[in-house]
């Protein structure tokens, strides 16, 4: 029997763990603005500049995690002895994320980009890979909204899921091949001191609590919908027996 | 009957169809032909053209490909003939190799005749030492392409709406057919004083890509084209 229970009101998202969860990345976000725009020093050579990556990098990590937990979760999915509706929103939710913040990445990067190397864009495997992913997880949230079943929804997406996990390494590879002298991209460790990493690291944590909250609070309403769709059902079978009874 | 039977059949009915219908021949064709003179117009300039041909015999049959892909299925919504072979009890991987092994053979023929034009048009010499390599280039992408392109129009099929999902989901996956082709292409083109043996890593890449799809492909359509 499923529940019929209104789920609008009735039933918020929030929970007490989700509420400590979301005042925790808060607090973290404005322990990044502090650290990140007032108490971190200037670079030696990308002066201001630097502070981007501070939102830069956790927002790249952040996207690269949420496509692995969609790719664990669609498997999850797939495989029969896991296979639960609850994989397959979380599959979705965090894709929603992952996209959101791989445009933060590739917005930041660029802007970054233009700063430290005089260009926006530069066909580095690095970048380029990010890029297609961006694009192919578009495409993965446009296949969740072709309609069917959850069921349906959740196989189909599933496949585009695992098919997009296989092609990441194929395109990567093949634009590294492609541009094999590409530019130096790496943050350049070592010229960061103590405080620019604390920094970074202050942002990695605060940006991964965001993300548990968002995808926590997604998928809750995901399976709201799903529930809903389930329930508007019912009642357009109730009330058609109803208009039955009644002749 | 045979998975392989399965896919010879309906190999032959797609191609049937496409013979008599001719839609390929009158209007694919012609498209991509119109799509190189379009690159003309649009890059100007002789020399430019023929370094960029490789490039652009690829990414012609890649646009061309959008069409006949779409063409592929909607020949099995109009009558509801995919719900009918699947109700019928006919193995989807054996609809998923032959609508691949009918795909190929008409991509087969539109890139012969996109390979002549950039010969023609865009002056792209292609010497006698680097046909096998060619001929091998072609064969493993388009092996690729029609695993892809059948995978995602089965997935795009049916439902209206979905035909402009098509490019949004197949043009990323098939990214590296096009890095790997072009290269190839270069040295067997000979462009830029590419030598052949540059070529032969890519073929790697494209066969990797080809048996990644059709594996993939043949386990997961019938989830895909499941209505």
């Amino acid at each position: 029997m499923p529940d019929l229970s209104p789920v609008s009101i009735a039933r918020p998202t929030g929970t007490r763990f989700s509420r400590v969860l979301g005042i925790a990345s808060l607090v973290g976000i404005a322990w990044l603005v502090v650290f990140g725009l007032f108490l971190s020093p200037n670079d030696a050579t990308q002066k201001a500049g630097v502070r981007i990556l501070y939102i830069h990098v956790p927002s790249a990590w952040l996207a690269y995690l949420a496509f692995i937990v969609t790719g664990v979760s669609s498997a999850a999915y797939l495989f029969k002895r896991t296979r639960s509706l609850t994989w397959d929103r979380i599959a979705g939710a965090s894709a929603e994320v992952g996209v959101l913040f791989m445009g933060v990445t590739l917005v930041s990067g660029s802007l970054w980009g233009r700063i430290s190397w005089g260009i926006f864009w530069t066909w580095d495997s690095r970048l380029t890979t990010t890029a297609f992913l961006f694009v192919t997880y578009i495409g993965y949230l446009a296949v969740r909204g072709l309609g069917g079943t959850h069921q349906q929804r959740a196989r189909r997406s599933a496949i585009i899921a695992l098919l997009a996990t296989l092609e990441v390494p194929l395109v990567h590879f093949s634009v590294k091949w492609w541009r094999p002298l590409h530019q130096q991209e790496s943050v350049a460790e070592g010229k960061l001191d103590g405080l620019m990493l604390f920094t970074l690291f202050v942002g990695i944590i605060a940006f991964t609590l965001l993300y548990v909250w968002l995808v926590l609070h997604r998928q809750r309403v995901l399976a709201m919908e799903d529930a809903l769709d389930d329930q508007g059902l019912d009642v357009a079978l109730a009330e058609r027996r109803a208009e039955g009874a009644q002749v | 009957m045979s998975t392989w039977r399965i896919a010879r059949l309906i190999a032959a009915k797609d191609l049937r169809i496409e013979l008599r219908s001719r839609v390929v021949t009158n209007q694919v064709l012609p498209f991509a032909a119109l799509v190189m003179v379009m690159f003309a117009f649009a890059l100007d300039n002789d020399n430019v053209l023929t370094r960029v041909a490789p490039g652009l015999v690829w990414l012609a049959t890649m646009f061309s490909m959008l069409v006949l892909v779409q063409r592929s299925f909607a020949v099995e919504s109009a009558d509801g003939a995919l719900d009918a072979l699947q109700v019928a009890g006919v193995r989807p991987g054996g609809i998923f190799l032959g609508k691949s092994m009918a795909l190929a053979a008409q991509l087969a023929v539109l890139e012969v005749v996109l390979l002549l034009a950039a010969i023609v048009l865009y002056q792209a010499e292609v010497a006698w030492s680097g046909a096998v390599l060619l001929v091998t280039t072609f064969l493993a992408a388009t092996t690729g392409l029609a695993f892809v392109g059948t995978l995602y129009g089965g997935l795009a099929a049916g439902a209206k709406g979905r035909e402009t999902l098509l490019p949004l989901l197949m043009l990323p996956v098939v990214a590296p057919v096009l890095i790997g082709a072009t290269r190839a292409t270069e040295a067997a083109f000979g462009t830029n004083g590419a030598s052949s043996s540059e070529g032969w890593p890519w073929i790697g890449l494209l066969v990797l890509f080809a048996a990644l799809f059709g594996t993939g492909g043949t386990l997961a359509f019938g989830s895909l084209i499941d209505e």
